[in-house]
């Protein structure tokens, strides 16, 4: 009989009978629809992948074109919603982080105006800021026929941004290894040299040692290999701008909404980090002779970091969800490849599973990435 | 996320609502209900859109009228449901709705594994593309490198994809969730073409700060015969929204307008007779009231009425939807 009055086997026994129901609707649920569906003589499976899409994306990072297949498709939005999340998190944070510092200043008018800032940003709806931006861009910057050229091969206009790239002829590889190698000496270098100093108390240019251990491999290989590099510039066609690299402005109307959207709940989320740490670290830090900066960088920020992490994650799968807004200004993400496709196979069903499920898998990838930072930067307690 | 939640909500009434909806026949939950339900699509001049009174109006609403006369003698018993682009085919699977009445077009793949029949085609429309007369452009095969904006999916996209893909050119295709939205990039210069169906294409200049800036190119580079769509195998229910619809272009043929039709009730012509259920039910074999046809005429006129009402003021011409003696493609099989 006691063993019915244990708290964990109760807990358990509650548990599994709740596991147990959710279970038994989803099926029943998935059944219904099934033989509904097969009853109705509406096709169903996900088939439809492997069909030639034939219609056209305007934003593509990997090779796409109509004859490709259905799925491919898709998953050219699977890139373009990450590209877009991804940048706006991390332009997001960076701005974010600046505000939130400013937010503290002791300067009344710079406080007050991050102050405006933030709540202007937070109590509007994205949606709306989005309609705002892209109506801007779209009514601010003339034509494409009279795109203002502020720099020979730049060009604005409410098409976007065109401006030259490059291209390489030959001797791509060489310099690409050279680049990591670069990196790679570099960021050795400055370990090494920091172990000495810390070893044996040797002063060395630290930053002046890593940069000559950057520029070498580089150097080496403009010697040795052929580089030639090709010029693609925006040339002025019949209609639009052609060659060149082109920032269209559904991206930039995007990437800007959601990276302000990102710095504003980042620059909350800092504020309380900080606030959060003890006043007598500044105190102690004031009376080493520390300058406020230095403090801020070195003994706050450090400690506040623990407390941001987790509000932080919650930021990030807000910004990678709310960019499925991408739809309402005309930029190809996951969601608007996804709606054509409902369109154009009418398997509403199948279409939402697999935007549902990689919403699904890619939160939860970043909450794990982010736990997994959180317990590397917590307090160890020994 | 709006969008997503709708479809979400809808793809799960499916599940549910199915079971329900096949218990009896269409007809039968219509009569009991005592509405008819239709779905429509979101504020289009002519097609479905809402007077300052809030009463609907346009070309596909008068065919859910017809229907709704056809069935309870009363024009005025339909309630209007607007219709999602992506989930349109998915509220007439579950039974949301009696009828899609959308500028729906009728295609193989969607007859064959939606679930869903469709009547006869009501308008023959097909796409095109509207550019600012400034452009100085006369032919669509002229546009190559153009941007051309769009509304997602239907069969817009693959249409001038298709079409670009033969004249070996290439474009930029901008696509808008929202048709305000894809209206302002075109009329800003985002866009140098847009690109719909025709007559969408008619209604959207029609709105235009001033109409005759922009012009709607000679191309038409689709067949869009765009027809109201029932639940698949209820044979009797299609039968009375494809009759009712052919009741209009009869009625046409044969000279029947709403002013006339008490007059035509005398008519010595034997087909007139029975289309108005004078001395033969017709009405019988559909499950209805001896007078439907009669209903349709003096509620909503003919379809010559219909379309005047709603289409020409919008600036679209009859072109293929005139009658086939009168060398269009209205063809309605003989009431007999």
């Amino acid at each position: 009989m006691s063993f019915f009055y244990d708290t964990r086997i109760r807990a358990l026994f509650y548990q599994s009978v709740a596991i147990v129901a959710v279970l038994l609707i989803a099926s029943i649920m998935f059944s219904t629809a099934s033989d509904n569906l097969a009853k109705q003589g509406i096709a169903t499976g996900f088939d439809f992948l492997w069909r030639q899409a034939g219609f056209v994306i305007s934003e593509t990072s990997i090779a796409y074109g109509p004859t490709d297949t259905v799925g491919r498709a898709i998953f050219v939005g699977i890139i373009n919603t990450v590209k877009v999340s991804l940048l706006a998190a991390i332009f997001g944070t960076i701005v974010g982080l600046l505000v939130g510092i400013g937010r503290l200043s002791h300067n009344p008018v710079l406080s007050r105006l991050m102050l405006t800032y933030v709540e202007l940003l937070r109590n509007v709806p994205l949606l709306l800021y989005l309609f705002l931006w892209y109506a801007l861009i779209i009514s601010v910057f003339p034509p494409v026929k009279q795109a203002i050229q502020f720099f020979p091969g730049f060009f604005l206009s409410n098409s976007g941004l065109a401006m030259p790239s490059v291209a390489f002829e030959s001797g791509f590889e060489p310099l690409a290894v050279a680049s990591v190698t670069s990196i790679v000496a570099a960021i050795a270098t400055r370990i090494f040299l920091l172990r000495r100093h810390r070893e044996t108390g040797q002063e060395r240019p630290i930053l002046l040692l890593s940069l000559v251990a950057f520029a070498l491999p580089l150097i080496a290989v403009a010697l040795v290999s052929n580089i030639t590099i090709v010029w693609d510039i925006p040339m002025v066609g019949k209609f639009r701008l052609a060659g060149g690299y082109q920032i269209r402005p559904e991206f930039v109307a995007l990437l800007f909404g959601l990276t302000l959207s990102v710095s504003a709940a980042v620059a909350e989320t800092v504020r309380a980090g900080i606030q959060a740490v003890g006043k007598g670290q500044w105190e102690a830090a004031t009376a080493l002779g520390l300058p406020r900066s230095r403090t801020m960088r070195l003994i706050i920020l450090p400690q506040a970091l623990r407390l941001i992490i987790p509000p932080l994650t919650n930021t990030y799968l807000t910004v990678f969800k709310n960019s499925s807004l991408a739809i309402a200004v005309g930029y190809p993400d996951l969601v608007m490849v996804s709606n054509t496709v409902m369109n154009q196979t009418g398997q509403a069903i199948e279409t939402i599973a697999i935007f549902m499920g990689v919403y699904l898998s890619l939160s939860i990838l970043i909450a794990l990435l982010m736990n997994w930072y959180n317990a590397r930067v917590a307090l160890k307690e020994r | 996320m709006k969008h997503t939640i709708l479809h979400l909500c809808t793809a799960a009434a499916i599940g549910l609502a199915a079971t329900t909806a096949h218990a009896a026949t269409t007809l039968d939950t219509v009569r009991e209900r005592g509405k008819l339900i239709c779905g429509v699509s979101t504020s289009t001049p002519g097609i479905a859109y809402p007077d300052d009174k809030g009463r609907m109006h346009g070309f596909d609403v008068d065919i859910c009228r017809a229907v709704a006369a056809a069935v309870f003698g009363d024009a005025e018993k339909v309630d209007f449901v607007v219709t999602n682009i992506n989930t349109r085919f998915q509220a007439v699977q579950s039974g949301e709705i009696d009828i899609l009445s959308r500028q729906s077009t009728q295609t193989f793949s969607r007859e064959t594994s939606l679930g869903i029949d469709f009547g006869p085609t009501v308008l023959y429309d097909g796409q095109g593309l509207m550019v600012p007369k400034t452009l100085g452009v006369t032919s669509a095969k002229d546009l190559t490198d153009a941007a051309i904006c769009t509304l997602p999916g239907t069969t817009t996209a693959q249409n001038l994809t298709d079409f670009f893909r033969t004249i070996g050119g290439k474009f930029e295709m901008v696509v808008f969730e929202s048709p305000d939205e894809n209206r302002a990039a075109f009329f800003s210069g985002r866009c140098e073409a847009l690109s719909s169906d025709r007559s969408d294409l008619a209604a959207i200049r029609a709105v235009a700060n001033n109409p005759d800036d922009y012009v709607i190119l000679p191309e038409t580079i689709s067949k869009e015969p765009l027809a109201p769509a029932v639940r698949q195998n209820d044979s009797n229910w299609r039968d009375i929204v494809a009759w009712s619809s052919w009741m209009l272009m009869a009625a046409e043929e044969k000279g029947i307008t709403q002013a006339n039709v008490d007059e035509m009730l005398k008519s010595e012509d034997p087909e007139i007779q029975r289309m108005l259920g004078v001395n033969e039910d017709l009405g019988k074999m559909l499950n209805l009231d001896t007078k439907w046809g009669y209903n349709i005429i003096k509620s909503v006129g003919n379809y010559g009425e219909v379309f005047d009402r709603s289409l020409t003021g919008i600036g679209l011409t009859r072109g293929p939807n005139t009658l086939w003696n009168a060398g269009g493609l209205l063809y309605a099989p003989p009431f007999r």
